[in-house]
């Protein structure tokens, strides 16, 4: 089994290689490669035809992790992959045609055929990490399906939104089968069946299967995941044909079927399926009947049949399995069919909208039966395979398990959403073709053969399995309810129950269906009224959730990065002051130690004072020249108070550099305006408030820092050692050219540095067009 | 005179503080110069500060035969006072070269706004 999925992918690549346009007529031979899979996989169909078998192929990948590329077919992997390379096969066929003038067709078949390879892995794996690598798959190539025409900006945002959420489900997924392989340690799928409960039992059960049905919910468009699926009918029609009815969209059917012998059991399973179920398949079918695209239409009913088989997955009986896995093969068959003639009256006509169609079939009629067949199924008339289903439903929701009441409400929403169905299919598939052909199409005439060929197989194979039922259920539908259900089953599709209820309900069916067809019209009007809901739609919440976050991200840099260095340096001010300050009120005992602290004299104070009032005057003169004078004083008011406390190498140095920088200032700077006063009072106070109390914590910091003695071993160690080891007197200088040599090299580099700089500044000259004054 | 110097602390570094906030670049520089004031004399007190003994070991001895002020603090600062004055000396001829190039002193004439986000 591994070979045929590798060929496929490599298959897939080689399809680049072909020459659109050229041999454009060659690319119908393609669907060789589905034919040839499709028979290959009907030669397993006698291995695994009855009962809970299954053939096992082994494949090692990475045993130390788990992680094998096994497959095994059973019943539900049978089902799944013969619809895939069934109906993939007609699709081929169809898309040579349909996309005949398309200078992308060969990326549009490897798109194709990556997809199937992927699906059938998924179908087919049986360790879930092999699973969640082609589930993902599927979610990329299906994006590139969806987004094929590049150059429509929807297309391109539809294609965007089906990877994120079914990319996000997939992630989620991934989560739920780390947490089953933790709990079960294996990753099999076989080996997890041979040893159900042990799941179920476990505390991380909930989580298990959260994780999953947001895989699986996401995949299959149900509720309130089910908007990305009308958008990726943007799709060209044979891959909303094929991906969007057929065959991905049930990947997360297959995924609940799969895991239902192995998850179900606890009554959360059940009932978070059937409301789940319950809702999209009841708004799907609502909404369907209000639009007049007749892809928008089809694409509303798949969500609701999707919504169906969840619903009768989450009833969990013998019978709800049963009809679901009969439903699936029936759903694929009449839908695809609609979606193909869908893409033909697309074709020929240019246009979808079903309040101008009519009478189409005067000049197509192969493709009118075809529709029409599959219209019927969709409505559940007898001797059409829908009826079967239609009467399985029914048989399920008033089954004996149930209460009065139960049979009452799930009775109810089943019949609700199928008179709904009912006439959406009417008019997907009957309302286009009847009536009076409008002017502008008579001059088509009848589509390609390859184009009609597909539904109509699809639509004979409808009424065939419709008239002899046993052809498919005892061979797939058993084989693939025993698997879900865990159990041999055997079981028939009837078509005559005699009259009873079931019957009756199928008849009320059709008859509403048939009133509502006729009430209803499609037009703009209805689907304005539909534009009204989007509003809350979970798609617009999300977008505008999406738009919210971007604002406020916006706003959250706006506020703290801002571009004003200014702020900054207030920001991290204020919350120095405030965590800091809190830490030293909180927590620190506030003392000043007034021992040891040597007396000030009348002269130290003079220039104490001196010094306060030229800080005092630089913070508030508007004079530039005031300001730098007033820093003079400063330096040299500090001069002097290293003079007075025994540090006169310090005093030298501050002197020195005090008066080149003055010089500095004023020779450069001379020239410039005075300040001007760009901040308003009220700014003024407010940093004043803020720089005041930062100064002051910095004072009692200081002050509660002298209440300790500093550490005086260091400098100890250099006053004795100064002369002994460095033949220096003046200890202040040994520490900086001798013990700190090198830093004090280092600092001259610096000096050096700065020096160049300063230099090139200066000389360097202004280009014209930089002035911009 | 501990508790002045505390004071003198307090006030350069609110004064700096204040001045790094106002618009003028020249301000800022301003602010900056003081700041590095306020932290020298933070690190001056901090050692201990010992009146009138310079820690230079008289000519005829070998070692210190009476109290000398900290050293340690004196290497420091006297590092401080040279590095910020590289700092100085090219911020001011920057200053002038940006004044020069945008005739302005403001900082938030220099902002480039994001434009599109």
């Amino acid at each position: 089994m591994l070979l045929p999925i590798i060929i496929t992918f490599l298959l897939a690549f080689v399809m680049l290689l072909f020459k659109p346009q050229k041999m454009a007529r060659f690319f119908k031979f393609i669907s060789v490669i589905p034919l040839l899979l499709f028979l290959y996989l009907l030669s397993y169909l006698p291995a695994v035809h009855y009962g809970v078998k299954s053939v096992f192929f082994k494949n090692d990948w990475i045993p130390s992790l788990g992680i094998s590329l096994d497959f095994k077919i059973d019943g539900l992997s049978m089902l799944f992959s013969l619809m895939i390379t069934g109906i993939g096969t007609l699709i081929y066929l169809y898309a040579a045609e349909y996309l005949k003038k398309d200078e992308n067709i060969h990326r549009f078949y490897c798109y194709l055929t990556l997809f199937m390879g992927a699906m059938l892995g998924v179908v087919l794996s049986d360790n879930l990490i092999t699973l969640f690598v082609f589930w993902e798959l599927t979610s990329i190539s299906s994006y590139f399906l969806i987004g094929y025409n590049t150059n429509e900006e929807d297309s391109r945002k539809s294609a965007l939104w089906a990877l994120s959420l079914t990319g996000l489900g997939g992630f989620l997924m991934l989560a739920s089968f780390s947490l089953i392989g933790m709990v079960s340690g294996t990753y099999s799928i076989n080996e997890l069946l041979t040893q159900p409960g042990i799941l179920v039992n476990n505390e991380y059960y909930y989580i298990i299967i959260s994780l999953l049905f947001a895989g699986a919910f996401t995949k299959s468009a149900q509720f309130p995941f089910h908007f990305w699926l009308p958008g990726a009918m943007k799709a060209p029609t044979p891959v909303s044909a094929y991906l969007h009815s057929a065959t991905m969209v049930k990947a997360g059917i297959y995924l609940l079927a799969r895991f239902s012998p192995i998850l179900s059991g606890d009554e959360v399973w059940n009932y978070n399926l059937m409301i789940v179920g319950g809702i999209t398949m009841l708004i799907g079918a609502l909404l369907s009947i209000f639009h007049k695209d007749m892809k928008g239409l089809l694409a509303y009913t798949t969500i609701s049949a999707l919504g169906i088989i969840v619903f009768l997955l989450g009833i969990g009986t013998e019978t709800a399995y049963y009809a679901a896995c009969t439903f699936i093969l029936v759903h694929a068959l009449y839908k695809a069919t609609l979606f193909l003639v869908t893409g033909i009256v697309d074709h020929e006509t240019h246009t979808r909208d079903l309040s101008v169609l009519r009478g189409l079939g005067k000049v197509m009629p192969p493709v009118a039966i075809a529709a029409f067949i599959a219209a019927l199924s969709s409505a559940g008339i007898p001797l059409t395979f829908g009826f079967l289903s239609k009467e399985l439903f029914y048989g399920v929701t008033t089954g004996t398990i149930w209460t009065r009441e139960s049979v009452f409400i799930l009775t109810g929403i089943m019949l609700l959403t199928n008179v709904f169905l009912t006439s959406a299919g009417f008019l997907a598939g009957i309302r286009p073709f009847f009536g009076k052909l409008p002017q502008e199409f008579k001059k088509i005439h009848k589509p390609n053969v390859f184009l009609w060929l597909p539904p109509v197989v699809l639509s004979f194979l409808t009424l065939f399995f419709g008239v002899l039922p046993a052809i498919v259920d005892q061979t797939v539908i058993n084989a693939a309810t025993s698997a879900v259900f865990g159990k041999s089953t055997d079981m028939y599709l009837v078509l005559w129950h005699g009259f009873n209820m079931v019957l009756l309900l199928s008849i009320i069916t059709i008859v509403l269906g048939t009133v509502l067809y006729f009430t209803i019209k499609p037009s703009n009007k209805n689907e304005g009224r539909l534009k009204g809901l989007d509003d809350f739609s979970p798609q617009t919440i999300i977008t505008n959730i999406a738009v919210g976050i971007r604002l406020f991200a916006f706003k959250y840099t706006r506020f703290f990065h801002n571009g004003y260095l200014r702020i900054y340096i207030l920001i991290i001010i204020l919350f120095f002051t405030g965590i800091v300050g809190y830490k030293l009120f909180a927590d620190v005992p506030l003392r000043v130690n007034t021992e040891g602290l040597s007396e000030f004299r009348i002269y130290e104070f003079i220039v104490f004072v001196i010094t306060m009032i030229a800080i005092y005057i630089i913070t508030n003169t508007t004079s530039r020249l005031t300001s730098i004078a007033a820093l003079g004083v400063v330096g040299y008011s500090i001069c002097l108070i290293f003079v007075f406390y025994g540090a006169p190498d310090l005093a030298m140095t501050q002197f020195a550099i005090d008066t080149l920088t003055v010089v500095l200032f004023v020779l450069v700077l001379f020239k410039l305006p005075p300040f001007l006063k760009f901040s308003n009072g009220k700014i003024q106070f407010r940093d004043g408030i803020i720089s005041v109390s930062f100064g002051v914590l910095i004072s009692l910091i200081t002050l509660q820092a002298l209440v300790s003695p500093a550490d005086k071993s260091v400098s100890k160690f250099y006053a004795d050692n100064a002369y002994v080891m460095a033949k220096g007197k003046n200890v202040v200088n040994v520490i900086l050219v001798d013990y700190r040599g090198f830093d004090t090299m280092i600092e001259t580099i610096v000096l050096s540095i700065a020096a160049i700089g300063v230099y090139s500044i200066l000389k360097y000259k202004t280009q014209d067009g930089e002035k911009s004054e | 005179m501990e508790l002045l110097l505390v004071i003198l602390v307090g006030a350069f570094y609110s004064a700096g503080i204040y001045m790094m906030f106002r618009r003028s670049m020249v301000k800022l520089l301003l602010g900056l110069l003081l700041l590095g004031n306020g932290a020298n004399i933070l690190i001056f007190l901090i050692g201990g500060i010992t009146k009138g003994k310079a820690p230079i070991i008289k000519p005829q001895n070998t070692e210190f035969l009476e109290v000398y002020a900290d050293p340690v603090p004196q290497a420091l600062i006297l590092t401080a006072i040279v590095i910020s004055f590289a700092l100085t000396a090219f911020a001011i001829v920057l200053l002038k070269r940006v004044y020069t190039t945008t005739g302005s002193d403001d900082l938030d004439s220099l902002n480039i706004q994001d434009l599109d986000i």
